[in-house]
């Protein structure tokens, strides 16, 4: 690892001061990918502004059915919090599945998405509900917060501050997990609203993904035989030493169906 | 950086390096070497210790990020020259055979104990994700982390 500065501010306006006095600062969150990566010197910012001092990023709300989770809120947080497992059960469940105990109680949810790790479990429930990332600057609707392979549409100084999801009236996340890294090879999340249904994929294609034609056909009926008569049309899977794009794009469809009878019998 | 913080109950104070990682400050600065790097790539968890209470990897933790915390070690877990209750169990259990993983495993199953003090042996086997063993097939850990439930 190469040498760098650090700090570590106790609110929003010091860390933006202490990003923005050197060239090449990154935010550290959690640091379960930024660690690593900065031993193996892929990544080897000038400093590290870590957040983890800034009690306004941390915490779980829940107001006028939008449930509010801060950017440095722990994985394990999310997984345990009551509030989130009485309202988005989905997501507690999708939470408790990341990684390991031990990353769960460093790794969080706004290092989570704004690294997009292509098959992070995070950003297909960003995608797959309808929801909100409050930054330091604006607000950032779901659809237009990530824009491909490790990127997304937040400026390099601009900070999450926190994610608002819409709950919905279900939803559910299965997850085909790579055996020794817990990383998705496939992870859907599907959720019903009173007026539309999502489905996001993870772990899939080069970044997490909706599939807007099977959505439409599921909104109107919600059954799993709508996945085999839609042609949605799935292009560009990965095709690795993990499974290839044949087999993850069978998965999809496997387990998209799994979810949909899930949530039927619920 | 200067950082300070408590360490199985004595209060440290020591100047670091911004890149000293966690693991490698309680092993070289204050010499408690019963905390192990095996993988160094946040798989194995032979580096496992309790950050606040809760089992964290720390060699994917800046040392001084850990400023103004409390850490325990295996080191800490017995005041005297007797075995914790966890240690114990995995000496009768033959729980290790190289012994270089148990300090990870064993920091991990006391937290798993902390929180969930009747596990099922699957919640057992889920709470070790994190932690990799080459020589003993896990089941005598598994047994020897149930024996301790039992107990408590």
């Amino acid at each position: 690892m190469y040498a760098f500065e650090y700090f570590a501010p106790k609110n929003l306006q010091e860390a933006t001061k202490a990003f923005n006095s050197f060239n090449d600062s990154k935010w550290l969150a959690g640091g379960m990918t930024l660690i690593p990566s900065m031993k193996l010197r892929m990544n080897a910012p000038s400093a590290l502004i870590d957040l983890s001092s800034i009690e306004q990023l941390k915490g779980i709300s829940i107001k006028n059915n939008i449930l509010s989770i801060g950017a440095m809120t722990i994985h394990a947080d999310v997984a345990n919090s009551l509030d989130v497992i009485n309202s988005l059960p989905a997501l507690a469940s999708l939470a408790s599945g990341i990684g390991d105990p031990q990353v769960r109680n460093r790794g969080t949810i706004g290092g989570s998405i704004a690294n997009n790790d292509p098959a992070a479990d995070y950003p297909s429930a960003i995608l797959g509900l309808k929801s909100k990332i409050i930054t330091s600057k604006k607000e950032i609707d779901a659809g237009n917060f990530f824009n491909g392979f490790f990127s997304t549409s937040l400026d390099t100084d601009e900070l999450i501050v926190k994610i608002n999801f819409q709950i919905p009236e279900s939803a559910i996340y299965l997850k085909f997990a790579n055996p020794v890294s817990r990383y998705a090879i496939v992870g859907i999340f599907l959720s019903k609203y009173h007026d539309e249904v999502r489905v996001a994929v993870t772990g899939a294609a080069s970044c997490v993904f909706r599939v807007n034609e099977l959505e439409e056909g599921l909104f109107h009926d919600f059954c799993s035989s709508v996945v085999d008569k839609t042609d949605y049309g799935i292009t560009n899977l990965n095709d690795d030493i993990h499974a290839n794009s044949e087999y993850r794009r069978y998965l999809i469809k496997v387990m998209i169906k799994k979810a949909i009878s899930i949530l039927q019998k619920k | 950086m200067r950082i300070s913080l408590t360490i199985n109950g004595n209060p440290v104070s020591e100047d670091v390096d911004n890149r000293t990682l966690l693991a490698d400050f309680i092993r070289n600065t204050l010499g408690l070497t019963g905390t192990h790097v095996g993988c160094d790539t946040s798989q194995c968890g032979c580096c496992v210790v309790h950050l606040n209470g809760e089992a964290i990897k720390s060699c994917t933790m800046l040392a001084v990020a850990a400023n103004n915390s409390e850490i325990t070690t295996i080191e800490g877990l017995s005041n005297s020259e007797d075995l914790s209750a966890m240690q114990e169990s995995f000496r009768r259990n033959h729980a290790l055979q190289c012994g270089y993983c148990t300090p990870g495993v064993i920091m991990s199953a006391v937290d798993l104990l902390k929180n969930n003090p009747k596990p099922t042996e699957e919640e057992v086997r889920d709470a070790l994700e994190g932690n990799l063993c080459r020589c003993t097939g896990y089941h005598n850990i598994i047994k020897a982390i149930l024996d301790v439930s039992k107990a408590g």
